[in-house]
């Protein structure tokens, strides 16, 4: 699980022009929620453990926090500043290390971020690892041989996979419906086994970023877009005369 | 020595995904930039047309990478197969279309070769004798200039819709075509798909509407969709929503736009409430006018606007409502 600046959260653009300005608000990555409830899910069904791990400062331990209050059994942060910067294939890199002594049966991680977007670590984690995976995963059930999933292809298509087990999978938005966490799971939330997993620990593992960031920037406009202004019944009167005299729809 | 680079182009069920044209042009505007040579790789089983239609283009090569065990499509045989051809004809660059079945196969590919894939591109530069890649970030919010620091090769995806299908040129005789076979041996392939196939069918076809009113996270609560369809009525449009308002069950999932619902291109599109993820513009961005309403001024919705107002949808709409009745008579 990934923690992500807000969805609205305005983003300020640091003094190097590289990065965001870490002062923001933060939540858990959308799709990184809907494979925890998967998780949960699985285990009622199946029973077994739920264990959440996150990579990123001493904040992402909130992420970590909530999962543990919604019934994950324990987790593990691999906790630097160092965690926010690497491209996919360092964090799955630093992710697997941190993993190499678990024998986890099925991993989900979500789609992709909401901040990077590259949606990759899972498919890279399961490469590393030696497991079969499958992405964009709508479906799981568990039959005698392994698992049958449904995968979301593009347009309203999609497809079901048989695959053994481990197997890794990439979750998508929607799969599910969210819980909260109740009062009671707030509180044994605490008292859960928590594994803190250092840089130094994993950094044997990585290498330096085959992906450099030399420029972000705000993207420039490729269309005139013409603001209407003032107050909402003065801007509700501009729209409409766009729309009959410009769009021509009424 | 020129540099490779090559294009995959894609095949599904033995056709040509035309997004693959846009890949080729990519390809063109960076051999263009660095005089290094184009050459594209179809790969699949019996995939030899596509490989003709393809050399007609301005390409060095075409090579058909040819195993019986790539048809369906697996993510190991997909990697493993491209594995063993990179190795033997090496690029320093791989393009590629950023579809699903690319994102399903790359990172493992990438991986497999200790490199990277730099995916999701919306534009190349080359400056300084280094190549810049342009992709979103932050949803959208933000973009970035990525510069690759590995040895290669170096794997980039392309949004669809970044370069122009109808820019890619022309070859002046066929380019050869050559057929690789390679070796996927037993039990590689792990995972056992089933034919594609489409839920019932979609009982609202989006696709004809002239004029769609469309939601996003902004409504709030499922009771306030009633506004968005009353505006929708007044309009005399059809109601369409995001992904998170159809995950939420607000809407069916038959009224989605995007990258996983429909493609639609009305002569208006209404946005309410809806920030503009890529997965959501890629379904609507061909709409001959659009017209957002957002609190957030940085929304990326406003960056394909043609009139965008700031602020409150729910002190906005109301108003917008009476005077289209009232416009209307």
């Amino acid at each position: 699980m990934k923690q992500v600046p807000q969805k609205d959260a305005p983003l300020k653009l640091n003094d190097a022009g590289t990065w965001i300005r870490e002062d923001v608000s933060y939540e858990v990555n959308e799709p990184d929620a809907f494979a925890l409830e998967e998780a949960l899910r699985q285990k009622e069904k199946h029973s077994g453990e739920v264990v959440v791990i996150t990579a990123g400062p001493a904040r992402a331990l909130q992420v970590l926090r909530e999962a543990l209050a919604k019934g994950a059994d324990r987790a593990i942060h691999l906790e630097d500043d160092g965690f926010v910067g690497l491209d996919a294939y360092n964090t799955a890199r630093a992710i697997a290390a941190a993993i190499k002594d678990e024998k986890f049966d099925l991993i989900f991680t979500g789609l992709q971020s909401d901040d990077y977007g590259y949606a990759q670590t899972g498919v890279i984690l399961a490469q590393i690892l030696g497991l079969p995976h499958a992405t964009i995963i709508m479906q799981i059930e568990k039959t005698d041989a392994g698992i049958h999933v449904k995968r979301e292809l593009e347009a309203g298509f999609f497809q079901f996979v048989d695959m053994p087990l481990p197997a890794l999978l990439t979750i998508q938005s929607g799969i599910n419906k969210l819980r909260y966490a109740t009062l009671i799971g707030i509180k044994q939330a605490k008292t859960k086994p928590l594994r803190k997993v250092t840089l130094a620990e994993v950094q044997p593992a990585m290498g330096g970023n085959l992906q450099k960031i030399e420029k972000l920037y705000v993207p420039q406009k490729s269309k005139n877009t013409e603001f209407l202004e003032g107050p909402p019944a003065e801007v509700a009167k501009k729209l409409v005369e766009k729309l009959k005299n410009e769009v021509r729809v009424i | 020595m020129a540099e490779t680079i090559l294009v995959i182009v894609e095949q599904r069920e033995g056709k040509l995904n035309r997004v693959s044209w846009e890949t080729i042009a990519a390809g063109q505007a960076i051999a263009a930039q660095t005089g290094w040579t184009l050459e594209a790789a179809v790969v699949g089983s019996g995939v030899t047309a596509i490989a003709g239609e393809v050399a007609a283009k301005k390409l060095a090569k075409v090579y058909v990478v040819e195993s019986a065990r790539l048809e369906p499509y697996t993510p190991d045989a997909f990697a493993h197969a491209l594995e063993e051809f990179l190795g033997k004809h090496p690029a320093k660059l791989v393009l590629m279309p950023h579809t699903y079945q690319v994102r399903d196969f790359v990172p493992k590919l990438a991986t497999s070769l200790e490199t990277t894939a730099i995916s999701d591109v919306i534009g190349v530069k080359h400056e300084g004798g280094k190549l810049l890649f342009t992709r979103q970030m932050f949803q959208g919010k933000f973009v970035a200039d990525v510069s690759f620091a590995g040895s290669g090769p170096c794997f980039v995806t392309f949004q669809n819709g970044s370069f122009r299908a109808d820019k890619v040129e022309a070859g002046g005789a066929a380019a050869p075509v050559e057929t690789v076979n390679v070796d996927i041996p037993d039990g590689l392939v792990r995972n056992q798909p089933q034919p594609v196939f489409k839920e019932a069918k979609q009982a609202v076809d989006l696709t004809q509407a002239e004029i769609i009113v469309s939601v996003g996270r902004g409504i709030k609560e499922q009771k306030n969709i009633d506004l968005a369809k009353q505006l929708a009525d007044a309009l005399g449009g059809e109601l369409a929503a995001s992904r998170p308002i159809c995950d939420n069950g607000w809407l069916p999932m038959d009224r989605q736009i995007g990258s996983s619902g429909q493609t639609v291109a009305p002569k208006l599109y209404l946005a309410l409430g809806i920030s503009g993820a890529i997965q959501h513009l890629v379904g609507m961005k061909g709409s001959r006018s659009i017209v957002a309403i957002n609190k957030d001024s940085e929304a990326p919705i406003f960056e394909i606007a043609d009139y965008a107002v700031v602020g409150n949808l729910f002190d906005i709409v109301p108003p917008l409502i009476e005077e289209v009745k009232k416009a209307k008579g």
